[in-house]
C-alpha cells in the first residue's frame, strides 16, 4: 500500500514515519508540506492511504480533500479540539489526536487494513469509499472555520474565494455556480450544503436555485406577480421567490 | 453593619462638646434669669437635666444603628422623641424635687418652666435623632458605592483573566507532539524542549493580569515561545528581537504582547510556506514604550480584512480596560508584511487597575 504524509511540521511527519517502520506492508512514497503539495502528490502517485493534518498553509486538509475526485483513505492527524473531531468522528477511517502513541497509531492502521474498502486483493468498491469520504466532508465542513472561504478548481488551477467576494450562488444540475467579479466557478456541491456552511446573516436563499450575498444587493424590485428580483451592485439580477422575499426582509430587518 | 458615629473620634468629641456646652448654657441661663439661688442650684439643675436626657437618648441612638427608618416611617422617630421627652420630664420632675425641693420657690419655678424644658428636650432629642439618621444613611450610601466599585473591579478582573486564557490549545498539543517525535530521534533536544515548554507554561500561570513587568522579562518569555515554534517548524522560522538598555527597563502589563506575537505566528508561520522572519522591535515615543511586531503573510490565503483576528481584538479590549484608550493599537499591511504596533503609556493612570 502506498502512503503519503501531509503535514506542515517536520517533526509531526517524522513521528508518523517512525511509527510506519513497523508496518513493512505500507510504503511511504512522499511527504508533503501543505495542502497544495499534497493535492499534486495524490494526483500523481495515487496513494492508497494518506495521513492528513488539518491546519496547513495554502489550503487546509478538508479543502484539499474536496478538490479530489477520488480521494484515498484518510487518517487525520491533528491537534484540533474535540468539537471539530466529533463532527467527522463517525466517518473518517480514523483520526489521531496529537500527540498519539504507537499503540494508537497501530490501531488506526489495523482499522484501515481491515476495512473492506482498503483490503488489498479485494476489488475496491470505489463507490462506497467515495461515499465514506463524502459523508466525512459533509459533516467536517460544518465546522465554522470552513465557511470563511471556498476552494475551487479552475482548470488545473486552484482558486481560493473569500466568501465576502461571492456575489451569489446558482444551482446548475449537480453543481453550484459561484458567481464573483471574476466570473463564475463550479463546485460539486448542493445548494443545501452552501446554505448550511455560509453565514446566514450574510447569505440568504432567495430562491430554490439561488443564494445571495446580501451585502451585494443594491435594491429589490417587484417582478411579475408575487415575485421580486434583486439587483446587485455589479448589475446582476437574481430571482427572488415569495418565501425568499420573506427571508430577505427578515435578515435585512425590513 | 455601619459604624456608629460615636466610634469616630472626631464625632465623639463634637458630640460630647455639644452636650457639655448645652449643660453650661443651661447653667448660665439659670444663674442669670433664675430666681437668684446662686451657682449650685444652676449647676445641679443643669447637670441632672442634661445627664438624664443623654441617658434617655442612648437607646434611640443604638436603635437607629440597627434600624434605619424608611422615608414614610419618620413618624416613628417623631413618636420616639415625644415619648423620650415625656419620660425625661417626669424623671427630672422627680429628681429635681428630691435634690432642690428645699430651695424657696424652686418647685413653682420648675413647674412653671416645664413647657420650655419640654420644648428644649424635644428639640434636642429630635436633633440627635436627625443627626444619627443622616449619618447612617450616608454610611449606607458609601457602602453601596463601595460594593458597586468592588463588583465593577471584579468584573473587570474576570474579563481580563478570560481574555488571557484564550491562548491557543493547538500550540500546546502540537508542541507535545513535537516532543514525542524528538524523543525517538534526538532525545537531548526533546529534553530541552520539555524545559522550554515548562518555563513558558509556568510564565503564563504565575503572572497576574494587573502585574506589570519589565520589557526585558516579557521579551525573555516571548523568546521561549518563539524558540518552541522554531523547534516545531525547523529552519523555516527566524526571529529578530531589538531592544536597548532604555526600553529593556520600561514596563508593560504582563502577557500583553503574547497574543500579538501569537497572531504574527499564525499568519506569518502557520499560513505560509518557506523561510520567514518575524521581528519584534522596541522603541520609545516620548515617555511611552512602543512595540512593533512584523510578520509576512500569504496574500493568496489571508485577505487583508482578516488581518485583525481574534488575538488582536482581545489586545484592543485589554488595552481599553487598562488605559481607557482605544488608540494604542495600530496595524498596517504593506508589501506582504503585516505590522502590529502597540503603544504602552508608562504613567500609571489614576482610577484604572493598578
Amino acid at each position: 500500500m502506498k502512503v503519503i504524509i501531509i503535514d506542515d511540521e517536520p517533526l509531526a511527519r517524522s513521528i508518523v514515519k517512525e511509527y510506519l517502520q513497523n508496518h513493512p506492508e505500507l510504503e511511504l512514497v512522499q511527504e508533503c508540506n501543505d495542502g497544495l503539495e499534497g493535492l499534486k502528490a495524490i494526483q500523481e502517485l495515487k496513494p492508497d492511504l494518506i495521513f492528513l493534518d488539518i491546519q496547513m498553509p495554502k489550503i487546509n486538509g478538508f479543502e484539499m480533500l474536496e478538490l479530489l475526485d477520488q480521494p484515498p483513505a484518510v487518517i487525520f492527524t491533528t491537534a484540533f479540539d474535540e468539537y471539530a473531531i466529533k463532527a467527522f468522528e463517525a466517518h473518517a477511517i480514523d483520526y489521531l489526536l496529537k500527540p498519539f502513541n504507537k499503540e494508537r497509531f497501530d490501531k488506526a492502521i489495523e482499522k484501515c487494513l481491515s476495512s473492506p474498502v482498503n483490503r488489498p486483493g479485494l476489488i475496491q468498491s470505489n463507490n462506497s469509499k467515495e461515499k465514506q469520504t463524502q459523508d466525512l466532508l459533509e459533516t467536517a465542513s460544518h465546522s465554522p472555520a470552513q465557511s470563511q472561504r471556498i476552494v475551487v478548481k479552475n482548470g488545473s488551477k486552484i482558486k481560493i474565494i473569500p466568501v465576502q467576494d461571492i456575489f451569489y450562488l446558482e444551482a446548475a444540475d449537480d453543481y453550484v455556480k459561484i458567481h464573483t467579479k471574476e466570473g463564475y466557478f463550479l463546485k460539486n456541491k448542493t445548494m443545501n450544503h452552501f446554505e448550511q456552511v455560509l453565514d446566514a446573516q450574510h447569505f440568504v436563499r432567495s430562491h430554490r436555485s439561488y443564494i445571495i450575498n446580501i451585502q451585494q444587493i443594491t435594491r429589490i424590485d417587484p417582478y411579475e406577480k408575487d415575485n421580486h428580483v434583486a439587483i446587485l451592485r455589479a448589475g446582476n439580477k437574481v430571482p427572488v421567490s415569495r418565501s425568499g422575499y420573506t427571508r430577505l426582509k427578515q435578515v435585512l430587518g425590513l | 453593619m455601619s459604624r456608629s458615629p460615636l466610634s469616630v473620634n472626631r464625632f465623639r468629641i463634637i458630640f460630647i462638646s455639644i452636650w457639655v456646652g448645652l449643660a453650661f448654657d443651661i447653667t448660665v441661663i439659670l444663674k442669670w434669669y433664675g430666681l437668684g439661688w446662686g451657682w449650685p442650684v444652676a449647676i445641679i439643675d443643669s447637670l441632672i437635666s442634661c445627664v438624664i436626657l443623654f441617658i434617655l437618648c442612648l437607646p434611640l441612638m443604638i436603635t437607629l444603628r440597627y434600624y434605619t427608618p424608611q422615608q414614610k416611617n419618620y413618624s416613628a422617630i417623631f413618636i420616639w422623641c415625644v415619648f423620650i421627652t415625656g419620660v425625661w420630664l417626669a424623671l427630672i420632675d422627680w429628681l429635681l424635687t428630691l435634690a432642690l425641693g428645699n430651695y424657696d420657690g424652686y418647685i413653682a419655678f420648675m413647674h412653671h418652666s416645664r413647657i420650655i424644658r419640654g420644648s428644649i428636650g424635644f428639640l434636642l432629642t429630635g436633633c440627635v435623632a436627625l443627626a444619627f439618621v443622616i449619618w447612617y444613611n450616608l454610611e449606607e450610601q458609601k457602602e453601596i458605592e463601595k460594593r458597586k466599585q468592588d463588583s465593577d473591579r471584579l468584573a473587570k478582573e474576570a474579563e481580563l483573566f478570560k481574555l488571557r486564557q484564550q491562548m491557543q490549545p493547538h500550540f500546546l498539543f502540537n508542541s507535545l507532539n513535537s516532543i514525542n517525535a524528538l524523543i525517538g530521534i534526538r532525545p537531548e533536544e526533546a529534553r530541552k524542549m520539555v524545559q522550554q515548554l515548562s518555563d513558558f507554561l509556568r510564565g503564563t500561570l504565575k503572572k497576574e493580569e494587573t502585574q506589570w513587568v519589565s520589557l526585558q522579562e516579557e521579551l525573555q518569555y516571548l523568546q521561549l515561545y518563539l524558540d518552541i515554534e522554531k523547534v516545531r517548524f525547523g529552519n523555516r522560522l527566524s526571529t529578530q528581537i531589538e531592544s536597548d538598555a532604555t526600553t529593556n527597563e520600561m514596563k508593560l502589563p504582563a502577557l500583553l504582547m503574547q497574543p500579538i506575537v501569537e497572531n504574527a505566528i499564525k499568519f506569518g508561520l502557520y499560513d505560509t510556506t518557506g523561510e520567514i522572519m518575524i521581528s519584534l522591535q522596541a522603541k520609545t515615543d516620548g515617555s511611552d514604550l512602543v512595540m512593533q511586531v512584523k510578520n509576512p503573510f500569504d496574500p493568496e490565503t489571508s485577505s487583508s480584512s482578516q488581518g485583525t483576528g481574534f488575538g488582536l481584538k482581545s489586545v484592543q479590549r485589554r488595552l481599553y480596560l487598562l488605559f481607557g484608550r482605544n488608540d494604542l493599537l495600530r496595524t498596517e499591511s504593506k508589501d506582504n508584511i503585516f505590522t502590529t504596533e502597540v503603544k504602552i503609556p508608562q504613567m500609571p493612570v489614576p482610577g484604572i487597575l493598578n
